[in-house]
């Protein structure tokens, strides 16, 4: 194995430890309104997959390897391509007051025809 | 020479990559910068895979004739991969985001899992510690890439009832043993790591096929309800694949990406579980089932149901000075969410004070009502979540539940014998007067009779969502032109 950067197994826990830690403490600090955008947003993150997929497959030797790390790299760009697109275009959507969204997708703008009269909504008036 | 700067430039890339990931999941912590945080750590992807196309240069000797043709099937499959799972996500309908996550998650599983594989197959885990940590990683993300397409078959509506067969449990036990079992074959074959693994491509494939049975096994028996909690589960199941056969691979941004998702992922986990009060073993072993068996044996609870009039609800919320709207999945399914601001803007402008509740599990992911109402138009400063607004409803004249059903069911504070019972509920009973818009008697995902629907301050308007909030609009239209008249 032509490690990349050849590291120790203790190494290999600290880097664990941290990262951990560093997830658990940034998605500590999600709030809830976002928990769907969030868990879509991890799921793009992992798709980082793809890069050692990249790599098995670029130093495949025989036909079987070939063919997994093939697999590996389709799923792994799978994975990165469609976590993104979902993502973005949820996150694009949330808006603080009346302005329009900007519509990433647009497959289902049927599902929320604007308003005939252009009233804009100034808060939640008395709500609070 | 050219293989240590294309090394160094990959390297560098990964670090850069790394950071962008943290950088990015930290931006969407905050709806403001949330869309910037996707893009940032779009950015690193991107970088990080590019890079990876310099692997090309520091292959090993042997390797060196098949450079060309492997980079470009890595482009080819890059460019497939890619495309179609972009087109896909851009296509997706908002209500089905669920099972798409679930659908890319299990990808990313499957990746891992395939990584793991050339490593096995092609001999390259030397060393006992390599070995072992390949074989985990394979195990965890064949597991998530079978139980995360079951999800999503569930989700999508393939898969309709969950499967249980006798003994189920211990089954799932003996595969898993069984599928340990032969990674201790393999293990033990190859001298904890230190000969070649030739003779054992068909223990690596029974070990393969073994998790991605554990997968289906694990996910079947689960119900509809519990998805939410089992694609977060997958989700960071995927990132501890990732992150192990980052270690590898000696690539220290899959560590990092990977273990900041499987931390997340397993905090996400647990934030879930708790909001519907079970943990989070209780889901994965399935024990949902047997307490629901009880229900039936229940009859309806004392009081009637009493339907009403959309128009005659719709004038009422127009004429009340509070109303708290507490919109569930139903209202999804009949894509009503943009007729439902229509009717709280008509609200508003009549001075009515409104507000959204939502319940963390609204939906068929915890979140996703404030997605489909983002994707409304509806401003996330009208939206609540549980705890900060339960303690309103007493205060309030009207609860609207628009196909939410058990997530206001008061079994769940009161009934033992309830499979929901502990469950944190919004307190829409609470409230002066209490709609629920419904398309008929039946009952909700979960499969629960609801006695707040037979409570004397609740009416029923049965119809489909979308319909009745038409026909709440033209009332409420309707009062406007004869008191202008």
């Amino acid at each position: 194995m032509s490690s990349a950067i050849p590291m120790g197994g203790f190494v290999a826990l600290y880097i664990f430890l941290l990262a951990a830690f560093t997830g658990w403490v940034v998605i500590g600090g999600v709030p809830a309104i976002l928990h769907t955008p969030l868990m879509s947003g991890s799921n793009f993150v992992h798709g980082i997959v793809v890069v050692g997929g990249l790599y098995a497959l670029i130093n495949a030797t025989s036909t079987t390897e070939r063919i997994i790390g093939f697999t590996a790299v389709l799923l792994g760009a799978g994975n990165a391509a469609g976590g993104y697109a979902v993502t973005s275009r949820m996150l694009a959507m949330f808006q603080v007051s009346g302005h329009k969204p900007a519509h990433a997708g647009g497959a289902h703008a049927h599902t929320h025809p604007k308003p005939p009269h252009s009233h804009r909504v100034k808060k939640a008036g008395g709500a609070t | 020479m050219i293989a240590m700067i294309a090394q160094l430039l990959i390297n560098a890339t990964g670090v850069v990559a790394a950071f962008l990931f943290m950088y990015g999941l930290k931006r969407m912590s905050s709806p403001v910068t949330a869309p910037s945080g996707i893009f940032v750590a779009g950015v690193g992807m991107l970088a990080a895979v590019l890079a990876s196309f310099l692997y090309a240069f520091g292959v090993d000797a042997e390797t060196r004739s098949y450079v060309a043709v492997n980079t470009g099937l890595a482009a080819v499959a890059l460019l497939i991969g890619g495309g179609i799972a972009f087109w896909s996500g851009r296509k997706a309908k908002m209500t089905s985001m669920p099972q798409m996550v679930a659908l890319y998650n299990g990808m990313g599983g499957g990746a891992a899992g395939a990584i793991a594989a050339v490593e096995l197959f092609g001999n390259r885990a030397h060393g006992f510690s390599a070995l072992i940590v390949t074989l985990v990683g394979a195990l965890i993300g064949a597991v998530s890439l079978s139980g995360s397409l079951i999800a999503w078959a569930k989700l999508e509506g393939i898969l309709k009832k969950p499967t249980r067969i006798p003994g189920q449990q211990f089954l799932n036990g003996a595969v898993l043993l069984g599928t340990l079992a032969l990674g201790g074959y393999i293990v033990f074959v190859s001298k904890g790591g230190e000969t070649p693994l030739a003779d054992a491509p068909r223990w690596i494939a029974l070990f393969f096929g073994g998790a991605l049975i554990l997968g289906i096994l694990m996910t079947l028996p689960i119900g509809g309800a519990d998805m939410p909690v089992v694609i977060s589960v997958y989700n960071a199941c995927t990132g501890l694949a990732v992150g192990l056969e980052g270690f590898v691979l000696g690539n220290p941004a899959l560590m990092i990406a990977g273990m900041v998702v499987g931390a997340a992922g397993t905090l996400l986990t647990v934030l879930m579980a708790k909001a519907m009060n079970r943990s989070v073993a209780a889901v994965l072993f399935s024990r949902f089932g047997p307490a629901a068996g009880g229900k039936k044996a229940k009859g309806a609870p004392p009081g009637a149901l009493k339907p009403v009039e959309a128009s005659d609800a719709g004038i009422f919320m127009r004429y009340a000075s509070s109303v708290i709207i507490v919109p569930g999945y139903g209202l999804a399914v009949a894509q009503a969410e943009g007729k439902l601001y229509e009717f709280v803007k008509l609200l508003q402008a009549a001075g009515v004070g409104v507000k959204f509740a939502i319940h963390p599990v609204a939906g068929r992911m915890p979140g996703q009502m404030d997605v489909l109402l983002a994707e409304a138009g509806v401003p996330y400063d009208l939206i609540f979540q549980l705890d900060d607004i339960n303690d309103e409803f007493k205060d309030t004249d009207v609860a609207l539940v628009i196909g939410a059903n058990d997530v206001v069911n008061p079994a769940a504070r009161t009934d033992k014998t309830s499979p929901i019972f502990g469950m944190p509920i919004l307190n829409a009973d609470q409230a002066k007067k209490v709609y629920v818009v419904k398309r008929g008697k039946g009952k909700g995902y979960a499969d629960i009779v609801n006695g707040l629907f037979y409570e004397d301050n609740c009416n029923m308007v049965y119809g489909d969502a979308q319909a009745v909030l038409v026909q709440m609009i033209e009332a409420v239209r309707g009062l406007g032109t004869h008191a202008a008249a």
